[in-house]
């Protein structure tokens, strides 16, 4: 009898090929999401060494991470993002790999489009220049962000290098009360074990309520287990996931989606799968959650106070004094300028929904500016089918094009200096969204809240 | 890439947490195309102010650091954005060894793809080397996987593979092209096994 394996293992086993001469593990890489940031210095590489892309029909490429999400039909006005597209293209074009470009209905946030197209599929391994490709994990792939030297090196091998990590199992206890969702639920793991608490591990999320998640909600979980430090983060594959990626473009059909179906069946872990370290987590009194810091370990119940800082140097006054806030003041009490609904953690259509359902009928308080990117040209095409463009405009949004925005501020969407944001993105660093802009992280609805009452706010209240 | 065996220079303290990758080069630095030319933004937003202006207080603008090739940090440095252009940064304001009591796994994979020693070590440890830096020079050993600064001496660990890529600068390609047989191999199977993907 084999020994009992998790999800994890099964997908490293399935993927391992050798040892090379210096003993590193070579896996492979059946899915690799390229976009313009992270991959020019790779191909310059590969052209410079003579080398050619190895498998360009398992390569993807978008652009989006400085992409304007305004008037796109004129295209990129800012030069060196400008350039920096062009020469995906350019690339894109000499290799023979699929692009989805500006105007694209299927352009997008690069972890919006690969789900959305069945580029990303149970058991894969999926690779991309971009440290938020855990987000395909909650279909039961193992991805995992890469620097560009590994961009390179899948270009040309379609493999990597690399040593197995730890199993590491987070247990979500009990039932979702109201108002409270996925985002809540990981940023909750993430105040609990730190940004660190993963490190040296691939993270699998189980329990009921991670099972009663749609796939947009497990996204939002996987998007953000590389805040918690981990490798990667899973979500072992059900009817769920086959349900979302059934028919779509790249997805397998007829005999094939079959065959795949009882193969991703035999994927999740075995019963006594042994896992190195373990995380029990009771969800069933979580408040809705938001970051008070700049760092996503920072969370706290939106009912609680700012924290006052311990005596020894733990950066918690660091954190106050950029933040602009003071120890022991309620939460609710910090007031906001700019609300960011999008990014790779929220932008697809049920975060849109759900948004759009606290709007409904209510003003964004004045001197509030709030932004609502869509995900994908597609998530951005079936929300103005069911008429959420109009709730947000007439409730006083600003309704963008897709693309990253205010997540990373690449683009012209940023804070100015000491602007206070309720975002719906993954980071809440010094200077993430704008030199001196200050983030609180939270879930689309508690966005919503916010810029309808003007401060940081519990949804709550609007349910 | 370079091969690295022996360093020694000044060794800057830097000794905050979590720092992440955004606070080693912020986003206005990633729209280049080259891996070279990174040094202005290296730390942009603690070395300089919002005018442009170099700020005295920041490490790596004291005379004594300024030409610093060790740094000296807190735990989970790198931690966030896989952005290479951190480590080429580093690379090029000339900090080939990053100390630290540990790493984000990304950053610490994007180091040794570019000939950075990344070193863990306690924070206590490190304490001490900040105290007696700048005095002294630091003087690290791969080979030996020692470090020596004026009367300190530590020895670290470091994994095996990571230590051998290191010392002998190996092309990473090259390396993973010559089993490509087996690659080839592999390929074949799972068109067999898995001819959905």
């Amino acid at each position: 009898m084999t020994q009992a394996q998790t999800l994890y293992d099964k997908i490293w086993a399935d993927h391992l090929i050798a040892q090379r001469a210096d003993n590193q593990t070579v896996i492979y890489i059946d899915r690799h999401l390229v976009h313009e940031v992270t991959s020019p210095q790779a191909f310059e590489g590969l052209k410079a060494s003579g080398r050619k892309v190895h498998a360009k029909n398992k390569t993807l490429a978008v652009c989006d991470h400085n992409v304007p999400t305004v008037n796109q039909a004129s295209g990129i006005t800012e030069p060196t993002a400008k350039l920096q597209v062009q020469i995906l293209e350019e690339n894109c074009q000499e290799n023979d790999i699929t692009y989805f470009k500006l105007m694209d209905k299927r352009q997008g946030i690069v972890h919006v489009v690969g789900p959305e197209q069945g580029f990303t599929l149970p058991g894969t391994t999926i690779v991309c220049g971009d440290s938020h490709t855990s987000t395909h994990g909650a279909f039961g792939a193992l991805a995992f962000g890469i620097g560009t030297s590994e961009v390179e090196h899948v270009l040309a091998t379609q493999t990597l290098a690399q040593n197995k990590s730890k199993n590491m199992r987070v247990i979500f206890k009990g039932a979702l009360p109201k108002g409270v969702g996925a985002k809540d639920m990981i940023l909750a793991l993430i105040h609990k074990i730190g940004t660190a608490g993963g490190t040296g591990h691939v993270m699998e999320f189980t329990g009921e309520a991670v099972a009663n998640l749609s796939m947009e909600g497990r996204m939002t979980m996987c998007n953000m287990s590389i805040e918690a430090g981990a490798r990667a983060g899973l979500i072992a594959p059900d009817d769920k996931t086959f349900e979302y990626l059934k028919g779509r473009a790249f997805a397998p059909k007829d005999k094939l989606w079959e065959d795949a179906v009882s193969y991703w069946k035999t994927l999740p872990s075995d019963k006594n799968a042994h896992f190195d370290k373990e995380v029990t987590i009771d969800i069933s009194t979580l408040e809705p959650q938001v970051t008070w810091g700049t760092s996503p370990e920072t969370a706290a119940n939106i009912t609680g106070n700012i924290p006052e800082p311990t005596a020894k140097n733990d950066g918690i006054s660091a954190m106050i004094s950029y933040m602009g806030e003071s120890a022991g003041m309620k939460i609710t009490d910090l007031k906001v300028d700019v609300v960011f609904i999008g990014s790779c953690t929220n932008s697809r259509i049920e975060d849109l929904r759900d948004a759009a359902h606290i709007f409904k009928g209510r003003k964004v308080a004045t001197g509030v500016r709030t932004l609502i990117v869509p995900g994908s040209g597609l998530v951005k095409e079936q929300a103005e089918k069911e008429g959420l463009d109009t709730i947000f405009k007439e409730a006083g949004c600003e309704w963008r094009e897709p693309g990253c925005s205010m997540c990373l501020a690449m683009n012209a969407d940023k804070l100015e200096d000491g602007e206070r944001c309720a975002s719906t993105s993954n980071r809440n660093f010094e200077g993430r969204q704008g030199r001196g802009g200050r983030t609180h992280l939270m879930s689309p609805i508690m966005a919503a809240a916010a810029a309808i009452s003007g401060h940081l706010e519990d949804v709550r209240k609007y349910l | 890439m370079e091969k690295f065996t022996k360093l020694k220079g000044i060794a800057a303290p830097l000794l905050v947490k979590n720092i992440d990758t955004d606070q080693i080069i912020p986003k206005q630095f990633l729209t280049t195309v080259k891996r070279e030319g990174l040094a202005k933004g290296l730390f942009y937003d603690w070395r300089f102010n919002v005018d442009g202006i170099t700020t005295n207080t920041f490490v790596l603008n004291q005379p004594e650091f300024k030409n610093a090739c060790i740094l000296l940090a807190d735990e989970n440095f790198g931690c966030g954005s896989s952005r290479e252009h951190a480590p080429w940064a580093l690379l090029d304001f000339g900090i080939r060894c990053v100390i630290a009591p540990s790493f984000a796994d990304i950053f610490s994979n994007n180091c040794t793809k570019n000939g950075i020693l990344t070193i863990q070590l306690s924070i206590e440890d490190i304490e001490e080397i900040a105290t007696a830096s700048p005095t002294h020079p630091t003087d690290i050993n791969l080979e030996e996987q020692c470090i020596k600064c004026g009367n300190l001496k530590y020895s670290f660990n470091i994994d095996a593979d990571v230590k051998n890529t290191l010392m002998q600068g190996l092309d990473d390609i090259a390396l993973t092209q010559n089993i490509q047989e087996k690659i080839t191999d592999y390929e074949a199977q799972i068109k067999k096994l898995k001819p959905w993907l």
